[in-house]
């Protein structure tokens, strides 16, 4: 599994806790993951254990993170995306609705096709879920947070807990923070460079790389649909041949089947070739996916997450300036100055506890960013160029083929 | 092999299934006919070469053409005499031979050719072996607005004798093909010939080039148009019989071409067309004929399967070049995005990556225009012209069945009016029973040439239907070669742009 795993997810060599998804099983649209821990922290009952978890739990365990204030200044790793069948399967749907008009055998590779889109989609998502513990398990203060440990350990159903949690927050600080954080971004005069130029930045590049993100996964779309057309063309091309080869084969002259011969030696290659390039295509696209748009999937998210960093910042800095305001009315009035003093202090040390960390989590960040997108175009370039080769010798030996005869 | 082909075998006709030792695809040889080499379509003398296999046909025939061994040369006044002069009616009525030397075949002039096969007819011409090659080129508007048409040029480079120069080119435009087409379909069809279909009329594709809209679709449809302009004159010239034809001849080289009327769509003419096919529709379906010839019945269901599934091919075909076209529009979109991408990446190394990322997938767009324009005109064309003439190949075999249709008629007619003159026989009425058998022995010739016709029809329809299928594996392996090395350059043009770009990617610290 790990090896599939396409974004880099920068893990330290620490081996004290080790984190995967070795298993997972989906039942109609739920998805049980196993999520298999080994360590050697004495933090945990046992030094080897799995338990069973949704991706409902997932989220719980984000969201409870995201909520923690003493993390206010680390990029929580974004939440893994729902697992999404719903493309394959409303294409499996057309499938058994057209499957009347084309031949059995063109069904069958239609339905391998899917099965195959099916099982990339699983892949996907397991790989997903698997890397935000694995990004978890890395980070020198979320890898002991006590309800990641629980996520990790509990052996009973996490739904309770779920609902419990959902009671408290309601899910009404994340709404929040999505309608409201770029404005409240944007707006703050921002005295340190660093942020200031990490906030235009980040702003700008979110924007771009969904843009991005949306654009290479109508490229990938595209790729499909060839595959898929090529699936259709060597189809019919199989009954052309299979029509070519049975008329009065006996009562031909040798030259007359000769002849024939040669039409489906023709139509035999090129379906060769065609049910190859059918495969290399619907290779290509995958990998592509795989490597590409992922990359730029998982960043958008990644990005996001950052933009949700500055966004509790520029919330605290706004909650220190409101302090000083604050401040100033006590001390003219004379009233509750200490206590104004102390707020004001205390928001003071946040912000700057949290700049502190901030910056280091951002420059961290960078560095995540540039060695995952580094690592994923090479291994796309030499994935292209893989396949490439791979066709070209396929296809020239379909062309000597046909031109010897 | 080929040589034993040459002379059938007396009693061997083209009747029966061709057997083992029957060469049906001899190579072009040079003959030892003493014939002159400037032989016209229609040197009908008897062949030394062919032996008689005359015992099915009428000693009537035999002697029309005894008389017309002199040869007509191609440049002689007679020639225009030849040209048919528009389109006539979907069948020919039996007409007596008004003159021997038209080509506007009666039934007689069905012994020439069962005196030759087509490899003889190509000795007689001394040993010309097929070299010609004709292009069309230089799509020209002429004119403006509502009466603008397309004129194009047409280059035939031969060394045929059949032609006056070597090479030479004449302006012709869409209507003249599809008149030219229109000529050899009236003269060429009811006896069985599978005359190449011109290319399809289109009003759309023309309104736009005539309003002058200048975009790409409008180009595709004029190259389109061209490159089937020009697969159409091969595959007629490449008939040796539609080669030789006078029509065809006077369309290649003439300077000035009668306008071909009644080739509109919406015309007079036009319309009759269209009402002449659907009654032939109709009567097809209800002609029941006995099939004696199991070749034919497994041939027009071959052909019957075949159209389906080439249908069904081409669908899937345009639906291929239509999502390459997606591909690289998505593709140039992705590149745009990506070059952004780069411009907004503060890490310089990642940044110039993603730009020449941007690039490469800029170039590879182009690419996929240029695979999606070979899928388009090798493949998606080839595949339509072979819609269409699987169409020609089954109004062949429904000509066969009208033929074979008429002679039943001709027969029943014939047996009534035997019975009516039976009956005639007890009354005293000399003049009407002498009126019953004149019309008695004109029948029993009519009915007889029907069955003549009926078995020329069949003759040469096995003949057209080898020929057919020999160039139908002719073309799809050029075609698909073709393809096949457009998909190879491809290939390699990828390689070099991901190999280009692997540094990059790798110097991104």
């Amino acid at each position: 599994m790990s090896s599939l795993r396409s974004v880099s997810v920068d893990l330290n060599n620490d081996t004290s806790l080790l984190i995967d998804i070795p298993d997972a099983l989906c039942e109609r649209d739920k998805v049980k993951f196993t999520v298999h821990t080994k360590t050697t922290l004495s933090t945990f009952q046992k030094p080897d254990f799995s338990v069973p978890r949704q991706h409902e739990d997932f989220i719980w365990l984000h969201d409870a993170l995201v909520e923690t204030e003493d993390y206010a200044g680390l990029i929580i790793p974004p939440a893994p995306p729902k697992p999404d069948f719903e493309g394959p399967r409303e294409k499996m749907h057309k499938l058994g609705e057209g499957e009347s008009t084309m031949t059995k055998e063109e069904y069958t590779k239609m339905k391998q096709e899917l099965e195959a889109e099916y099982l990339a989609v699983f892949k996907k998502t397991v790989q997903v879920h698997e890397v935000f513990l694995q990004r978890l398990s890395s980070h020198p203060v979320l890898s002991k947070d006590r309800n990641f440990q629980i996520f990790l350990e509990y052996d009973q159903d996490l739904s309770v807990r779920r609902k419990n949690a959902k009671e408290m927050f309601g899910g009404f600080f994340k709404n929040m923070v999505k309608s409201a954080d770029e404005v409240l971004i944007s707006g703050i005069k921002e005295v340190d460079d660093f942020f200031e130029q990490e906030k235009t930045f980040l702003l700008d590049y979110f924007s771009k790389i969904k843009d991005s993100t949306a654009k290479a996964e109508k490229m990938t779309r595209s790729h499909k649909n060839i595959a898929d057309d090529y699936i259709h063309i060597s189809a019919t091309l199989n009954s052309i041949c299979a029509e070519d080869s049975t008329p009065n084969k006996k009562r031909c002259n040798r030259n007359l089947s000769t002849h024939f011969w040669n039409l489906n030696l023709i139509l035999f290659s090129f379906l060769f070739f065609n049910a190859c390039l059918q495969k290399v295509e619907g290779r290509v696209a995958s990998d592509q996916e795989l490597k590409l748009t992922e990359l730029l999937r998982y960043y958008m998210r990644d990005i996001q997450a950052a933009k949700d960093l500055l966004y509790r910042r520029a919330r605290a800095l706004v909650d220190y300036e409101n302090s000083n305001k604050a401040l100033d009315k006590a001390r003219l009035k004379g009233k509750d100055i200490a206590q104004a003093e102390d707020h004001q202090r205390q928001c003071l040390q946040k912000f700057d506890k949290l700049s502190e960390s901030a910056k280091k989590e951002l420059t961290s960040f960078k560095g995540r960013r540039v060695v995952a997108f580094r690592k994923n175009l090479i291994e796309m370039a030499e994935l292209e160029i893989k396949h490439a080769k791979n066709n070209v010798s396929l296809l020239q030996g379909c062309v000597d083929l046909l031109k010897t005869n | 092999m080929a040589d034993t082909a040459r002379d059938p075998p007396p009693d061997r006709t083209d009747f029966h299934e061709v057997e083992d030792g029957e060469d049906l695809f001899p190579e072009p040889s040079a003959a030892p006919e003493s014939q002159p080499a400037s032989l016209s379509a229609v040197d009908i003398s008897t062949n030394s070469n062919g032996p008689k296999q005359d015992s099915f046909f009428d000693d009537d025939n035999e002697d029309l053409f005894a008389e017309a061994t002199e040869e007509v040369s191609l440049d002689s006044p007679e020639r225009d005499v030849l040209l048919s002069d528009g389109p006539s009616p979907a069948i020919t009525p039996i007409t007596p031979p008004t003159s021997v030397i038209t080509p506007r075949i009666g039934h007689q002039h069905d012994d020439m050719f069962t005196h030759s096969s087509f490899d003889e007819i190509e000795e007689e011409e001394g040993g010309d072996s097929f070299d010609i090659n004709i292009s069309v080129s230089d799509p020209e508007k002429i004119g403006d607005g509502m009466n603008a048409y397309m004129a194009y040029k047409v280059t035939t480079k031969t060394s045929m004798s059949l032609f006056k120069q070597r090479d030479f080119s004449v302006k012709r435009r869409f209507s003249d093909f599809l008149g030219l087409h229109g000529k050899l379909a009236s003269k060429y069809l009811h006896i069985g010939y599978i005359v190449p279909p011109a290319p399809e009329k289109s009003i759309v594709g023309m309104t736009k080039v005539k309003v002058g809209k200048e975009d790409q679709s409008s180009n595709e449809f004029v190259e389109k148009r061209r490159s089937a302009l020009e697969r159409y004159l091969m595959r007629t010239v490449k008939h040796p019989i539609l080669l030789k034809d006078p029509d065809v001849l006077q369309f290649l080289e003439s300077t000035e071409l009668p306008r071909a009327v009644n080739t509109q769509a919406l015309s007079s003419a036009g319309i009759l067309r269209m009402v002449n096919k659907a009654a032939d529709a109709v009567n097809k379906m209800t002609i029941k004929m006995n099939e004696s010839d199991a070749w034919f019945e497994e041939k027009q269901q071959h052909f019957e399967n075949l159209d389906v599934q080439l249908k069904k091919l081409h669908a899937s075909v345009e639906s291929l070049v239509c999502h390459r076209k997606e591909l690289s529009v998505n593709t140039a979109q992705f590149a745009k995005s990506a070059a952004m991408l780069g411009n907004s990446e503060d890490h310089t190394a990642l940044s110039r990556a993603l730009s020449q990322l941007a690039e490469v997938e800029e170039k590879i767009d182009q690419l996929h225009q240029d695979q999606a324009n070979a899928d388009l005109y090798l493949f998606s064309e080839l595949l339509g012209d072979y819609v269409r003439l699987i169409s020609a190949v089954k109004g062949v075999f429904d000509q066969r069945m009208k033929t074979w249709q008429k002679w039943q008629d001709s027969q029943m007619l014939l047996q009534k009016k035997r019975e009516a003159e039976a009956k005639l026989q007890f009354t005293n009425k000399p003049d009407k029973l002498q009126q019953a058998k004149d019309e008695i022995k004109e029948l029993e010739g009519k009915v007889q040439q029907g069955e003549r016709d009926f078995e020329q029809i069949s003759k040469t329809i096995r003949r057209e239907v080898s020929r057919f299928e020999k160039e139908r594996v002719k073309d799809f392996k050029m075609i698909i070669v073709k393809y096949l090395e457009s998909l190879v350059q491809t290939q390699q043009q990828l390689i070099k742009y991901w190999e280009a770009f692997l540094p990059e990617a790798k110097a991104i610290s």
